[in-house]
Formats: structure tokens, sequence, C-alpha cells
């Protein structure tokens, strides 16, 4: 293995996935994140606080648009959600109900 | 990774287990006295006590004989001992456990009383338990151990760290011309599609699915909305926003291989080695006993918030991505691979790490269930009794 990189504020799944998931309780401001598996890292700025467990938007998502999550439709945006925001019940819902 | 030689204990019919129990079955809930008196009086049997036996009628009658005697039957056992109150059910359990050439014998208290029942039983039991001392281990394939899969208490480190090490073991095994078993048909909802999609066949999808609707269908006659509740507040408060998002933490324990197989529950996997589906509870002492049943010998739990589930009959290896339940669970979590959401390994290293504590659990080593004697046994019920 190549030296640690430093510790990910989240990660991803899959690459192209539109959300991550904070690995330690985030606050506001920019952090950085990488994938499950691969090298790549992902800067962002967190418009708002993102407690671990939590996803974060990696990118803009447009109301009605598809949540991707481990590669796969895992919601659907029910309103417009902006990268960096806190992604979660207040602005996805599930496709099955 | 060093490779090292696996052994375990061959049975008569060629099987293969990785513990070499003496059981003491009672058939009902009425012979549970009986049973644990005997196994008081022998130390070193095991008696697996439950709730039920009496009453019960057709489909469920047979859920509840296949299950009990297949964990007797399992490679993990080196013989029984029936108890049951009446001599007809006894013996249709023992002829059950014969079948797979293990010694086994029944004994019924009607017409004996419990006393002089446990007095024969005991004497049986000890004369077993000294022959099965003697039993040794010999060296076996990975492709021999049947592995089960089930996580519970999931959290999101569930999806991004358990599990996902849980798949590299899954892939390896099967990799090796192994077979396992994963279960949860509640859980898949959400995520059913991803699982009929990898069904190795038209046939086994078939059955899948209709494994699947049959169980939504026995949710709606119930009356309830189970998608309504999912995922539950606990779940939400961790992070999760939908019932498809809790499903893929579930199937990412998985892997990547074709399902080969859609079982009815404790049914044995006979169709060739892979990856299996086994329509079961996703309450995890029930899951773990119908795959038990079925034959698997070694069990992966990856938790998150940190279920402390073990199985009198099959080791439960638990592993848990949370660093508060490594740490405040110690003594429940046998790999704690949260180094992983930390990135101070990959995948593939902390696959490795549970390879090893699963060869080291598979030579003798004791999981932390059994270590501390968590021996969780619960029957399935498919409906009440007469």
């Amino acid at each position: 293995m190549p030296p640690a990189p430093e510790r990910p504020g989240f990660l991803a799944h899959r690459e192209g996935d539109l959300v991550g998931v904070a690995v330690r309780d985030l606050g506001p401001g920019p952090v950085r994140g990488s994938y499950l598996t691969g090298e790549d890292t992902i800067s962002l700025t967190l418009t708002e606080p993102v407690p671990l467990g939590h996803k974060v938007a990696l990118t803009d998502i447009a109301a009605g648009q598809d949540v991707i999550e481990y590669g796969q439709r895992v919601a659907i945006a029910s309103k417009d959600i902006r990268r960096g925001e806190h992604v979660h019940v207040h602005n996805v819902r599930s496709a099955r109900l | 990774m060093t490779q090292r030689t696996l052994t375990g204990f061959r049975r008569e019919n060629g099987t293969v287990g990785i513990r070499n129990h003496t059981v003491i079955l009672p058939v009902d809930d009425l012979s549970n006295a009986a049973a644990e008196a005997v196994a008081k009086l022998v130390p070193g049997t095991l008696a697996l006590p439950h709730a039920y036996g009496r009453l019960q009628f057709g489909a469920d009658l047979d859920l509840t004989f296949r299950t009990l005697a297949g964990n007797a039957a399992n490679p993990n056992v080196a013989s029984a001992v029936v108890i049951g109150i009446e001599p007809n059910w006894t013996e249709r359990l023992v002829a059950g456990i014969a079948k797979t050439g293990k010694k086994v014998q029944g004994f019924a208290i009607e017409r004996h009383g419990d006393l002089r029942t446990i007095e024969a039983a005991a004497r049986l039991a000890a004369k077993f338990l000294q022959e099965d001392s003697e039993r040794r281990r010999v060296p076996v394939e990975r492709r021999e151990i049947l592995l089960s899969l089930k996580c519970g208490e999931s959290d999101t480190t569930s999806g991004l760290g358990s599990c996902p090490t849980t798949s590299q073991a899954v892939d390896r095994w099967v990799d090796e011309g192994g077979t396992v078993l994963f279960g949860e048909t509640s859980e898949l909802t959400g995520g059913e599609h991803l699982i009929a999609a990898r069904c190795a066949s038209d046939a086994v999808r078939q059955k899948f699915q209709d494994i699947y609707d049959s169980y939504m269908a026995m949710i709606a006659r119930a009356g309830v909305d189970l998608l309504g509740s999912q995922p539950t507040q606990g779940n939400i408060r961790g992070g999760l926003s939908t019932i498809e998002e809790k499903a893929m933490g579930n199937i990412a324990k998985t892997g990547t291989k074709p399902v080969v197989g859609a079982l009815e529950a404790a049914e044995p996997p006979v169709s060739g080695p892979g990856l299996y589906f086994m329509d079961t509870s996703s309450a995890a002492a029930e899951c773990i006993t119908l795959m038990a049943a079925a034959g698997a010998v070694l069990h992966l739990f990856p938790t998150g918030q940190g279920n402390v589930i073990g199985h009198p009959i099959e080791p439960v290896v638990k592993l848990t991505a949370n660093p508060l339940t490594a740490r405040t669970m110690a003594e429940h979590i046998d790999l704690d691979c949260s180094g992983l959401l930390a990135r101070e390994y990959d995948l593939a290293e902390a696959g490795d790490q549970l390879m090893d504590i699963c060869d080291r659990t598979i030579n003798g080593r004791l999981t932390c269930a059994e270590v501390i004697g968590h021996r969780e046994f619960a029957l399935t019920r498919l409906y009440q009794s007469a």
C-alpha cells in the first residue's frame, strides 16, 4: 500500500455516486473525502453540519433526479439539493412509497 | 497472506464440521427439563432447549422437524441423544438424524417419567461424549466448509465497512469452490431486483421471486405496511434515508457472485457449490438456526450498533466497522474493521483480516460468542399451534 493518506471526512461507495457518507461528525466548511476503493480524493465545502453516518451531496441534484449510492438509485430528490448539502429524509424520498 | 492448513471433523456422510458437539435434543418444550438435566449430569454435552413442538401441524410442523433434525445432523455435531414426551415424534426425529450416519438414539418420557429417562439418557450421553472425544481433526478444504451470512443492528458503517469486508470473504469462498448461504427475505425489500438480476438461471430467478412475493403477500394479509415503518427511527437517526438504501447495505455483504439457488427455510444446498439465497426471517437467532439446519458450520455476522448473537451449533464470527461499537463492546467483536473507514487499510486487507479470523475459527479458535456463552437457538413458526 502507498503511505497512509490523511483520514477522510467522508467516503463514497463507488465512482459515479452522487452522495458520500460522513465517517465522523462534520461541520460546515472544507472537507476531503475519498472512495471506498481507489485512490481518488474529493474536495467539498459543506454548507451545513453532517453527522457521522449521514450523507453529503457530491454534486448538485435536481428535484426529481435519482440519488445514486452503491452505484444504484437509493432515493429520489424531493427538493433541489446543492453540492455540499446534507442529504436525508428532508430532501429525498423513497421511490417505493 | 500465509496459506494455512484448515482442519475439521469429517463425518460419516463425508460432510465437514469445525466443532465436535455431543447434543442432547428435546423434541418438545415438555422435554427441556430432562434434556437440560442430562447436560448437567454429563458436562461437555450440549442441550438445545426450545419453546415448541406440541400440537403443531402441516408445513409449520414440517419446518420444526426439519430445523431440529437439521441442527442435530449438522456436521458440527458428533452424536445426538433425543428426548421427547412420547415415542412417535421422538423416533421421527431420530430417523431424520440417523440418515447422516451419525450415532443417535431416542428416549420417550411417557411410561418412564423424567427421572428414569434422565438416567438412561445420561448413561448413553456419557458413552457418546467419551467416544466423540477421540474423534480427531483432519486436513480439510475450504470448499467443504459451508458458510452462512446475516447482518444485524445495522447502521451506515455496516454498508461502508463490515458488509463489504464480509463480501470479500464470500467472493473468495466461492472462488475456492465453496458454498455460502444468505437470507433475510424481508431485508432485501428495495433491492430485491438486484438479487433477481444476479440469479444464475430463469428457474432460480422464478423461485426467488416466488419466495419474495409470497413474503410480501404474507405481510399484506397481516394488514400491516412494513414499507411505511422502514427505515426505522433508529436507522434514520443513524443516517439511512430510505428502504432502498437500507437494502443496499444488506446486499453489500453478499459479494458479486451469481445466485445459484433459492432455498426454502432450512433446506440444504445440494445442487452444487456457489452462493445460495434461503428464505429466512431477518431475526438473528431464527435465521442462523435455519442456516445451521441446512448444514452451515460457520457464520459471518457484520454488525453496526452491536448485536450480541451467538449460536450453540454454528459458531458466529462478528465484525464491525463502527469504532464506538468496537471499543464499548469489545468482548462481542471478533474483528474490528473500523480502520477501513479511516483508510488505515483497504478493503482487500480487511478481507485478509477476516479470512484470517475465519481460518483460525475453523481450526478451533473460540469465537467471542462461544467464549461468553451466547447460544441463541430459535425455531421459526409459520402459524399458531392447534
